[in-house]
């Protein structure tokens, strides 16, 4: 057979996962909750950069900016503005919108290689900004004590500050926005950019402006990574410019390539694998990168289809070549 | 870097200090430029960006540091440190590039950017966090009067030995065989291999040398300025600018890139220190928008 | 009848090898123009330089009384002239249907929704069903095209330059690495194909029997000029062409 099989299918797997979600703190001590939501918030993150890496074939290496980027706005919004999460979450969605976008115009005008590179480029630009700027950001310090406000009207709101709480508004909120990416990958844009990812030249001789559907790409990706950081900050507590470290931006990588890049819930599944990966390695930590590093190696070498692209290989023999053949040469440049 | 004046003001009249400046830039760009060199060697010819580049060019360092503590010599050192790496990078192209050669270029990126991690923990693993330095030789203390001004003696020397590597790589690359088996393979591959070019193994010769330029570049740089292993990325990306802004292919344009970023990095470190690879990525930014194959760069990269 | 593309005084230059040197060429509305030369004439040169590709050095390219020269590639196309390529240029790993879709949406501008799903775009899913029909590939449609044949990824990719409706079709070396009954299935598509929607075509081939099976005219090009351009009768006859072709018989199809 070699028709292409999907093994998630959309809706029933978002319902299904918003169910598990639900009953999860009827079965789960608080602490798995804890680790749960940060599940659903770099899930978030890591189906953004896919958007671009499985879905465009763009690899970027600093989603991390945009993701800091939003938490920092979120911050400001919380501890300066209004004790609203929406409006913080707006923040996040928008600042990560803006930067990413100007960011974009500037590193798609060439091929995939360069995007890499500038984009690893201008992540360590904000990481630098956002240490070095400390009247506006606290430099090294970073800002603290990112509240946790009441969702709602004042007495008929909720307190987020219990970990049960944040964790089921985070799963409304992620399922919501990967509700939102999924429709957006199964859409004629998602369409066109998978045609992209697969071969840049072919499009650009049918009449589809490559460089703009890229930079459309890279704008939704850098938005919603904001909305991740958004999340991400009174999660936290405490926002600093790490947020924004190269050694941050290859998180999303890795935990793609452990679901694999080719299904949409790849790297959310890459993401529990991550979270527990980390969990359990607790006080080796501090070699993290090079775990890290090793990982990606050896995943890239040996399984770059992550376990859900092998599953669909080997139950649609004739499909191995298509996911990873390089484009034509005439695709360069 | 050491500056002879006090940083304050910004240049003011003071002709030893703006000579000094400028030696310093010059020095600076001596080391990017073979840093910059390797890299465009290898993504010019075998069209794979080495993200582990500038790890490579650090590690010239800490190799360089462990062959003086066996050997006690900085000239071995200097020699051998990148004999070992390039060694190691022709490993590394075999073993894990080669393999990518076929995959979509995002992989051979992702690949080597996962070996950034695993070598900046090795450097923290095996020399520690701490900021290393290699002692320069003796011949080379001391200082000489050039242009007015009392310039140390091993920073002229660095600009020495950067000028006669890039002459001797043009050398190679333009009046010998070798050379021109290197440009065929890099012009057209399959054209090259027709003709019965090893193309795999000149792959693997020109890996070696663009890791033996860097390395080389990283011990000389390392007696300058220390390193520790969070360089290991940085040095990857003034590398990476320098080919933006010079152009890819191009000597001359890896020469211009490397003057540009050297005089950016030296001057910016005198006025608003901290900031100064924010400028070289404005520069870089710039550059992309208004001319996107660099200065010096042809057309079709 | 109308010149739908010319070609005026065209030259590129590679260093100090001159592939195009001074083309001129008028390509009649609704005709099939074959375009034919040893290797290294500057035939795929002369399609770049059309197309977008290149930019020439000297001489300008008009689309009926639209210029193209110095457009994007992607502009040409909206004025209406599509090229295939001599190394099938398809999208893997997408299926046949998806493929030409994509490129339907494109032409009906309709490549932007970010959110409609895209199976439910009838009107574009019907056209490309209805392109894939065309050129004989119906009941491959939701194929994955890596796994379609040489030639069939061929008849994919025209199918696809059908989709953006174009006036003018280039195709470079449509039977190349094919089988002679396959190469004769494409011939007489891209007659019916051509008639039908009244689409000019310039191809590139050096499979003889096709080029005088199809072509109502044959511009013969040799070092970057033209040696020869008229019917393929005159052609054939034609003395000078037949020394390029180092005195081998036109009825031979290699």
């Amino acid at each position: 057979m070699n028709e292409p099989r999907r093994w998630l299918p959309g809706w029933p797997t978002l319902l299904l996962g918003l169910l598990v979600g639900a009953v999860l703190p009827l079965v789960a001590p608080i602490y798995y909750l804890h680790l749960a939501t940060e599940v659903l918030i770099l899930g978030l993150l890591a189906t953004s950069f896919n958007l671009l890496f499985g879905g465009t074939g763009l690899l970027s290496f600093g989603q991390a900016a945009f993701f800091a980027t939003g938490a920092y706005a979120a911050a400001f919004v919380l501890k300066g503005v209004a004790a609203s999460m929406p409006l913080a979450l707006l923040a996040g969605l928008l600042s990560g919108a803006v930067t990413s976008l100007i960011v974009g115009v500037l590193s798609v005008r060439r091929n995939e290689i360069y995007f890499a590179m500038l984009t690893l480029a201008f992540g360590q630009l904000f990481a630098v900004v956002f240490l070095q700027a400390y009247r506006i950001t606290g430099g090294a310090d970073g800002i603290a004590g990112v509240p946790r406000p009441r969702l709602g009207l004042a007495a008929f709101g909720i307190n987020l500050a219990p970990t049960l709480n944040y964790y089921l508004f985070t799963l409304l909120v992620v399922a919501a926005v990967l509700w939102t990416l999924w429709r957006v990958s199964r859409s004629p844009l998602g369409l066109t950019l998978a045609a992209i990812r697969e071969n840049p030249s072919r499009t650009a001789y049918l009449g589809i402006a490559t460089r703009r559907y890229r930079l459309v790409a890279f704008t939704i990706a850098g938005a919603f990574s904001g909305l991740a950081g958004a999340l991400f900050a009174p999660f936290q507590g405490t926002v600093v410019p790490d947020f924004a470290s190269w050694v941050m931006s290859a998180e999303p990588v890795l935990m793609t390539l452990l679901g694999g890049p080719g299904s949409f819930f790849g790297p959310l599944l890459g993401a529990v694998f991550f979270v527990a990966l980390k969990d359990t390695l607790g006080s080796w930590t501090e070699y993290w990168p090079l775990v890290l590093g090793t990982i990606v190696v050896l995943l890239i070498l040996f399984l770059p289809e992550g376990p859900l692209g092998l599953l669909d290989r080997l139950s649609t023999p004739g499909r191995c070549e298509a996911a990873t053949r390089a484009p034509n040469a005439e695709a360069r440049a | 870097m050491d500056h002879a004046g006090t940083g304050g003001g910004l240049l003011g009249a003071d002709p030893v200090l703006i000579t000094t400046l400028v030696l310093n830039a010059v020095t600076q760009a001596s080391h990017m430029l073979l840093l910059a060199l390797g890299l465009s060697l290898i993504f010019g010819v075998l069209r794979v960006l080495n993200m582990a580049h500038g790890a490579l060019h650090v590690a010239g360092l800490y190799v360089g540091l462990s062959v003086v503590q066996v050997t006690g010599s900085w000239w071995v050192a200097l020699f051998l440190s990148p004999l070992i790496l390039a060694a190691i990078g022709a490993g590394l192209e075999i073993a894990l590039i080669r393999p990518l050669r076929n995959r979509h270029p995002t992989h051979a990126l992702i690949l080597t950017f996962g070996l950034i991690l695993i070598f900046q923990d090795i450097f923290k693993l095996f020399w520690g966090v701490d900021i290393k330095l290699l002692a320069e030789p003796h011949i080379l203390s001391g200082a000489l009067t050039v242009f007015g001004v009392a310039y140390p003696k091993f920073y002229l020397f660095n600009i020495a030995a950067a000028m006669a590597a890039v002459t001797l790589v043009w050398l190679f690359l333009t009046r010998t065989i070798a050379g021109r088996v290197i440009r065929a393979a890099a012009q057209d591959p399959e054209v090259a291999a027709a003709v019965g070019v090893p193309v795999p193994r000149v792959y693997t010769a020109v890996f070696a040398l663009g890791t033996f330029l860097t390395a080389f570049g990283g011990v000389l740089m390392g007696t300058i300025m220390s390193f520790t292993p969070a360089a290991a990325l940085d040095t990857m990306l003034y590398a990476f600018a320098i080919v933006v802004i010079g152009g890819l292919g191009s000597l001359p344009g890896a020469v211009l890139g490397s003057l540009l970023v050297g005089f950016i990095d030296a001057f910016g470190l005198l006025a608003v220190p901290g900031w100064s690879i924010a400028f070289v990525f404005i520069v870089m930014a710039a550059v992309l928008v208004l001319r996107p194959h660099g200065l010096l760069g042809r057309a079709e990269a | 009848m109308t010149t739908m593309l010319a070609v005026r005084d065209v030259v590129k230059r590679f260093g100090n090898l001159t592939a195009v040197d001074g083309v001129d060429l008028e390509i009649a509305e609704g005709t099939i123009t074959a375009l034919i030369g040893p290797n290294g004439a500057g035939k795929t040169t002369l399609f770049n330089l059309i197309t977008g590709a290149l930019r020439a050095d000297r001489g300008l390219v008009w689309l009926k009384d639209a210029r193209l020269t110095g457009l994007t590639p992607e502009r040409i196309v909206w004025a209406g002239l599509v090229r295939t390529f001599q190394i099938t240029q398809v999208f893997p790993g997408l299926t046949a249907l998806d493929g030409v879709t994509v490129a339907r949406l494109a032409r009906l501008g309709r490549g932007w929704h970010p959110f409609r799903l895209a199976n439910r775009e009838a009107v574009a899913r019907r056209d490309a069903a209805n392109l894939l029909e065309a050129v004989g590939l119906a009941d491959l449609a939701e194929r994955l095209v890596a796994t379609l044949s040489h030639a069939d990824q061929k008849l994919v990719e025209v199918a696809m330059a059908l989709a953006c409706d174009p006036l003018v079709l280039l195709l470079d070396e449509p039977t190349g690495g094919l089988a002679p009954e396959e190469t004769r299935g494409v011939i007489r598509l891209l007659q019916r194909v051509a008639l039908e929607r009244g689409i000019t075509v310039l191809l590139i081939e050096h499979d003889m029997e096709a080029v005088f099976a199809v072509a109502q005219r044959i511009v013969v090009l040799h070092q970057g000029k033209i040696l020869a351009d008229d019917t393929p009768a005159v052609v054939r006859r034609n003395p000078e062409v037949r020394e390029v072709y180092l005195g081998r018989r036109f009825t031979d199809s290699r």
